[in-house]
């Protein structure tokens, strides 16, 4: 089986500010992030010969209008794709197997979700009648199930989980784009209002709207674009899909993501990566929920399984640490629009590796990893982003 | 032929409002003792198959021929609930399922319907399930007296610990309490005349016929369980019977669970036959719309008759409700908008084994019991090669969250992964239990309950609560 290494270049990014952008529209947001990454790229809409949108919800928008419209992009292949939290991301993927395969020359790979709209209490349903066998908690139930798993095997408390609020939202204060942008304290974590126990408030994170986008070709054609000596290379891009109802499979243990294993372990042999944790600069993982960044340190294998509490809490993620972890603030901090976030983590690898990051800049970073993990722990995808020199 | 009671059961909801609580909200005068309260996910259908299952312990679902259910608080008016009650049940297709409506002696007739199917050769055994949650209107006594609950009977011709012997029945154009189908609470003109003549003189008229018809003497009688109308109308009762009233009439259950319309004289009598001995003669009498009275005599099966849950078991498991708040959200009486998934009659009649049976598949090649019913096997990818089997009814926590953002009236709902004893993982809400004392193993049953109105019909389902509380 070949690997997608080196066979795709990032030449352009931009993204709009994550936030309540009660004022602003899935066009608004599609035209801001793309036409940042058209003047990133010094390309136009005339070089693009096919794009792919990451969006969740339907009432985001469906089918390649969602993007073709806000950007008269009209006649060329469009496809919008959904796979939970990981749309985004896997956009990107879609997008990276085009251009790999020869078959188209530069691409679009952007991810959107207006959330908002639907009003502000948490994640919408996602309409339609389903069996009533196919029942699920709300978003941060999901993941609830999870840490209270977890608090009884692993010995966490709500005080371990505090420690990823606190370092995402110290990072994510630094972060012009972020949705928010101030720090948080240990016992302001603790004593947040309950929304799934254990899960307070703080241990959530935003619900946010948002779009990115990315705009890809080969590292050869890339010499002859703005970014020509400093373009990034994908290194690695899997993704693993595993069980959208986690409750119903006899023996799932709560406490570990097959799926982000799964998909890790694929990327890593990708990149030819042996010890991710010393051969990565920087990690954007998914942070839905704080449990959710432990479980995925552990997962991607950046500390051992049960040992995330202490890892997290002794610095080792944080900025400045031996592998930062969300230095954009993650989703906790930077905020989720489901669509648009994996493609926004891609965005902050991107502009990590060419030293021009928004918010905390991590010194010398040759190789980052992005991370999102969709549903109830069910879709997982890594991409691992080098610099032009790896 | 002798026709009877093979086995009994009831239901009692868990929770519990002190009258006292009630008049304080609305600055009455308070009444002594406390009613039961339906949460918001039961109703007369849920309660009817909870004292169903009670009733059926160690009893073979498929050996009943006919559901016969008694209320007054059927939750469709076009629909039947007999049929829902028999497909939560486990019942066979091939039986007769009916609903005798409207009247408060809706119970007894039933019962007296299913003894002439027996003794007709038409059926063998037939469950009578009698549930009632009626509503008293607000800032009423009638709201501190009722109370809901549901009380289950299965008669049939085997193994009796009750032989039926002898009944009454006086039917009497009688306005009491009524309620039209447009009417949400329960209305009454006259209390007085309908003490004396709705309930006192029918009553007594079945009684005595009973009585002259059976031959049975007032000191021969052991108890008798009657419906009131307030429970001091008993009283009379029994001196014009030229019974004791305090030796000799059953609890009527008023302080701890309420006059609980329909199913009122037959819980009172599954609760009396619950702490009888063999031998003794039993009387039911209900009234309404005129009035039943039976004759039962216990038999020496009785001594041995493996133990129900019944009104004693659910009584001992109680939650206060704090205040009269709670009970209007449990009832549904606020205006507060109350938000349902879509819902798809197609898709549930679907999956109405998983769901109202809650069978799951065991695979015959790796053994791995596994829900919903699925087609590839979770353990093996074997695809198609299962047996169905009804999921085991008890199990434990293995994980859990109290979610505020499902929120079911005011506190958060328990949601919990539950590992059944048969090994097979289930996705289950809990309920009837305070969200702080859910816990990682505690152990579990399961409990039917209307899970949500989506599709404005009533979704019907499966979930737990704690089996010690």
């Amino acid at each position: 089986m070949e690997s997608i290494r080196d066979k795709v270049a990032v030449i352009g990014v931009g993204y709009t500010k994550f936030g309540e952008l009660w004022d602003k529209s899935v066009e608004d947001l599609l035209v801001e992030a793309v036409y940042e990454a058209y003047e990133d790229a010094g390309v136009g809409p005339e070089a693009i010969d096919a794009a792919w949108v990451g969006i969740q919800y339907p009432f985001t928008g469906l089918a390649g209008t969602t993007l073709a419209d806000p950007l008269k992009l009209y006649g060329i292949p469009i496809t919008h794709v959904e796979n939970f939290c990981a749309s985004g991301m896997d956009a990107f993927r879609n997008a990276c197997m085009a251009v790999a395969s020869g078959v188209h020359d530069v691409v679009i790979a952007a991810g959107v979700e207006k959330i908002t709209d639907q009003g502000s209490r948490g994640l919408p349903g996602g309409g339609g009648a389903v069996s009533m066998t196919n029942v699920w908690p709300s978003a941060p139930g999901m993941f609830a199930l999870a840490a209270s798993r977890c608090f009884k095997v692993y010995g966490w408390n709500k005080e371990t989980l505090a420690h990823v609020a606190v370092k995402n939202h110290e990072h994510g204060a630094h972060h012009p784009k972020a949705h928010f942008r101030r720090p948080v304290k240990i016992e302001d974590v603790i004593n947040a209002p309950l929304i799934s126990s254990p899960l307070g408030r703080l241990d959530c994170c935003a619900v946010s709207d948002g779009a990115a986008a990315l705009i890809l070709t080969t590292p050869e054609r890339a010499k002859a674009f703005k970014h020509k000596d400093d373009f990034v290379r994908v290194k690695a891009n899997a993704i693993a899909v595993y069980t959208g109802q986690p409750w119903y499979q006899p023996g799932f243990d709560f406490t570990h993501f097959p799926a982000t294993e799964m998909a890790a372990k694929r990327a890593y042999e990708q990149a030819g990566i042996k010890d991710p944790a010393k051969e990565l600069d920087l990690v954007e993982c998914h942070d839905c929920f704080t449990v959710t960044e432990l479980l995925n340190v552990q997962d991607l294998g950046l500390c051992p399984r049960g040992q995330a509490g202490d890892f997290v809490r002794e610095g080792n993620t944080r900025h400045g640490g031996s592998i930062p972890v969300n230095v954009s603030g993650g989703l906790k901090c930077f905020g989720h629009p489901i669509g648009a976030t994996g493609c926004r983590m891609l965005v902050e690898i991107t502009k990590q590796l060419q030293g021009r990051a928004d918010g905390l800049q991590v010194k010398d970073a040759k190789l980052g990893l992005a991370h999102n993990l969709g549903g109830p722990y069910s879709v997982c995808s890594v991409t691992i982003l080098g610099r032009n020199d790896t | 032929m002798r026709i009877g009671i093979e086995s009994y059961g009831a239901y009692v909801p868990v929770y519990r409002l002190k009258r006292e609580t009630m008049a304080a909200a609305w600055g009455l005068p308070a009444m002594p003792g406390e009613r039961a309260v339906a949460k918001e996910d039961e109703d007369s259908i849920t309660m009817a198959v909870e004292a169903g299952v009670d009733c059926l312990a160690g009893i073979d679902p498929k050996t009943v021929d006919g559901v016969y259910f008694a209320t007054t608080t059927a939750p469709y008016r076009e629909k039947g609930s007999a049929s829902i009650i028999a497909s939560a049940l486990d019942l066979r297709r091939d039986i007769l399922t009916a609903d005798f409506t409207d009247s408060l002696k809706a119970g007894t007739t039933a019962l007296r319907a299913a003894h002439d199917a027996i003794a007709s050769g038409s059926a063998g055994k037939v469950l009578v399930v009698a549930s009632d949650v009626r509503l008293g209107e607000q800032e009423s006594f009638n709201e501190m007296m009722f109370g809901d609950g549901a009380a289950a009977l299965l008669l049939s011709t085997d193994a009796l610990i009750a032989q039926l012997r002898g009944w009454y029945t006086v039917s009497d154009d009688f306005v009491g309490p009524w309620r039209k189908d447009t009417d949400q609470f329960v209305q009454f003109f006259e209390a007085k005349m309908e003490n004396q003549w709705g309930h006192a003189a029918n009553t007594l008229e079945a009684l005595k016929g009973l009585a002259a018809k059976t031959k049975v003497k007032p000191a021969e009688i052991q108890k008798v369980a009657a419906s009131y109308i307030e429970p001091r109308g008993l009283v009379e009762l029994a001196k014009s019977l030229g019974l004791d009233p305090f030796k000799q009439m059953a609890d009527p259950l008023f302080l701890t669970v309420g006059n609980t319309g329909c199913s009122m004289p037959l819980l009172i009598f599954v609760n009396t036959l619950d702490g009888a001995q063999a031998g003794q003669n039993l009387v039911l009498a209900a009234h309404g719309d005129g009035a039943d009275a039976m004759l039962f005599t216990t038999t020496e099966a009785l001594s041995s008759f493996p133990k129900r849950r019944a009104v004693k078991g659910y009584l001992a498991r109680r939650m206060e409700l704090p205040s009269y708040g709670l009970y209007s959200s449990f009832r549904k009486l606020s205006q507060k908008m109350r938000v349902a998934p879509q819902a798809s009659t197609v898709i549930n009649w679907r999956d109405r084994k998983a769901v109202m049976g809650f069978y799951g598949h065991k695979c015959r090649s790796c053994g791995m019991v596994q829900y919903p019913l699925v087609r590839v096997c979770y353990g093996c990818r074997k695809k198609d090669d299962f047996e169905e089997v009804r999921l085991a009814r008890t199990g434990k926590v293995f994980t859990y969250t109290n979610d505020y953002l499902r929120p079911v009236g005011s506190e958060p709902t328990p949601t919990c992964v539950v590992e059944l004893d048969d090994g097979a993982r289930v996705f289950l809400f809990m309920t009837d239990c305070p969200s702080e004392r859910v816990s990682i193993d505690m152990p579990v049953e399961l409990t039917f309950r209307l899970i949500h109105q989506g599709g404005g019909f009533n979704n019907y389902g499966w979930k737990c609560r704690p089996v010690e509380l």
